[in-house]
């Protein structure tokens, strides 16, 4: 138990520590920022110094946390949503030859469908709000799990499954103690690209569809010009996203995939 | 009365008949080892009688309490330790958490395991670790029937050697009964009671020789004559090492 305590310990350990590489990529980024600052002056990109001053300026005023708080209620609805329907979808998929033959092309239909429009149309079915919002998200994210649980599911070992039933597993247990792991393996990072589409997709539909939150803030600062605010909204949306990324997915992830990291060589565990 | 009984087994790929007419029966507490040249349809009987494809005619009589089986390639879960794997069917057999610790250790110590290896996940193990690993989840559910499906093919000599010794041991020590699966005629020697010949074709049990003495009790000569008796002046043996590698199994 000890044991166990000081293991998890330790990952936390060296996840934490990991961010400083995170900060050295995050600053060569800020870097070429001011490079491109100072050769085209503070009205065309303003210095990430300020972006940041303005974005603190932003959270301290009290108004920007409601609205940061709109979006990112609105996308990780529509991510949970997705990654809902998409991995039921994608299971049953997987699991029935003849129900993914039928739904391939059918995807390849939604996914060539820009986002944009599925936008419009929400807001023609339903009006400016929520609903439109999570309606896109749902659309534009739910192709992308429903394919990594359909690949999850499809390049399952199938000598484990041959396994698990001579040692008397049936089709529940099969799935629940062999089949799923396998799939989440296939499944998150699916769900990691989904959940950075939902916050791209809910920023663009509230411009779009002027429904307030980071989108609407985003409108008035193109309105008046002022690429200041833009940039530092933008930066607390990806801010936003960072922090709901890993705080809520990676560590899930890391729980499910330790295997992974007893059998990385040593300078990629660091 | 025998513990497995197979009769008039047969089965088809996609049409194409791979076994048929395949009768033979297991005694408690024998060993029987079904040779075979490649391609034959070994595999293929083994996983009917354990039930894990449905003949296409024949019945298959089990009447043993619980068995286990042993795979050509180790089919460890990469996310669970070896605990975890070797846990696994009692995890199955939904027997309580807290006593699957010691009997997956007694398990483990059979199969030559320590317990510093127990916390490894199987790409930490070296092959031998893992087939090893793959013999204490089958031990570890105390099986009266074991299923051997070439187990130990893709180790090297001498650790072939070592898993076989494993298994002639626990065979002794835990009474079970086994039919081993192999194309090698020097394993099923070492290990078994009774060498079953398939037939090169799939159609039905070409002959059996009983092995005099135990298992582990014949020295390396009188082994390696009897399989150069086998292989010159019997002609059961006659396709043995008959080659076909573009047939599947």
């Amino acid at each position: 138990m000890l044991w166990v305590g000081l293991d998890r310990l330790a990952r936390l350990g060296r996840f934490l520590w990991s961010g400083w590489a995170g900060l050295a990529g995050l600053a060569l980024l800020a870097a070429l920022w001011q490079a491109g600052h100072e050769a085209y002056g503070a009205f065309i990109l303003p210095a990430p110094l300020e972006t940041l001053a303005a974005a603190a300026r932003l959270l301290t005023d009290g108004s920007a946390r409601a609205m940061l708080a709109t979006t990112v209620e609105r996308a990780v609805t529509g991510f949970a949503l997705c990654a809902l329907a998409g991995t039921v979808a994608g299971v049953a998929a997987g699991y029935s030859p003849a129900t993914l033959r039928i739904a391939r092309p059918i995807l390849t239909v939604i996914l060539g469908v820009p986002p944009i429009a599925w936008i419009v149309l929400a807001m023609i079915w339903f009006g400016t709000g929520d609903g439109t919002v999570a309606i896109t998200i749902l659309i534009s994210a739910t192709p992308i799990v429903f394919v990594g649980a359909v690949e999850g599911v499809v390049t399952r070992d199938r000598g484990l499954d041959a396994m698990a039933k001579a040692f008397g597993a049936g089709p529940v247990r099969r799935f629940t103690h062999v089949a799923v792991r396998q799939i989440a393996a296939h499944l998150f990072p699916a769900l990691l690209l989904a959940l950075g589409t939902a916050f791209k997709v809910a920023v663009m539909a509230e411009l779009l569809a002027n429904a307030g939150g980071v989108g609407g803030a985003l409108a008035r600062a193109r309105a008046m010009l002022d690429v200041a605010e833009a940039l530092a909204w933008v930066s607390l949306a990806v801010a936003a996203l960072i922090l709901v990324e890993y705080g809520l997915i990676r560590p899930a992830r890391a729980e499910l995939e330790r295997w992974r990291d007893a059998a990385a060589p040593w300078g990629v565990k660091r | 009365m025998s513990l497995l009984e197979l009769s008039g087994i047969g089965h088809a790929f996609f049409g194409r008949t791979v076994l048929e007419g395949i009768s033979l029966a297991v005694a408690p507490g024998e060993i029987v080892a079904l040779v075979g040249p490649s391609g034959s349809g070994k595999s293929t009987i083994a996983h009917i009688a354990a039930g894990l494809e449905e003949p296409r005619d024949g019945q298959v009589a089990r009447r043993y309490a619980r068995h286990a089986m042993v795979f050509q390639d180790p089919r460890l879960m990469p996310w669970a330790t070896a605990a975890g794997n070797i846990g696994f069917p009692l995890r199955l057999a939904r027997r309580p958490r807290r006593d699957r610790g010691a009997s997956v250790l007694a398990a483990a110590a059979r199969a030559g395991l320590e317990a510093e290896d127990l916390g490894k996940y199987p790409v930490e193990l070296s092959g031998g670790m893992r087939q090893r690993v793959a013999i204490a989840r089958a031990l570890v559910v105390e099986p009266d029937f074991v299923y051997f499906d070439e187990p130990f093919t893709a180790l090297d000599v001498a650790l072939k050697r070592r898993m076989q010794d494993l298994v002639i041991e626990a065979a002794r020590g835990a009474r079970f009964a086994a039919l081993f699966i192999t194309h090698d005629l020097m394993e099923a020697i070492r290990i078994s009671h009774r060498i079953l010949v398939l037939d090169p074709y799939g159609r039905g049990i070409a002959g059996e020789r009983w092995l005099p003495g135990q298992p582990g009790e014949r020295d390396d000569a009188e082994t390696f004559e009897r399989r150069q008796q086998f292989l010159e002046r019997d002609a059961l043996f006659a396709h043995i090492d008959d080659i076909d590698e573009r047939v599947r199994p």
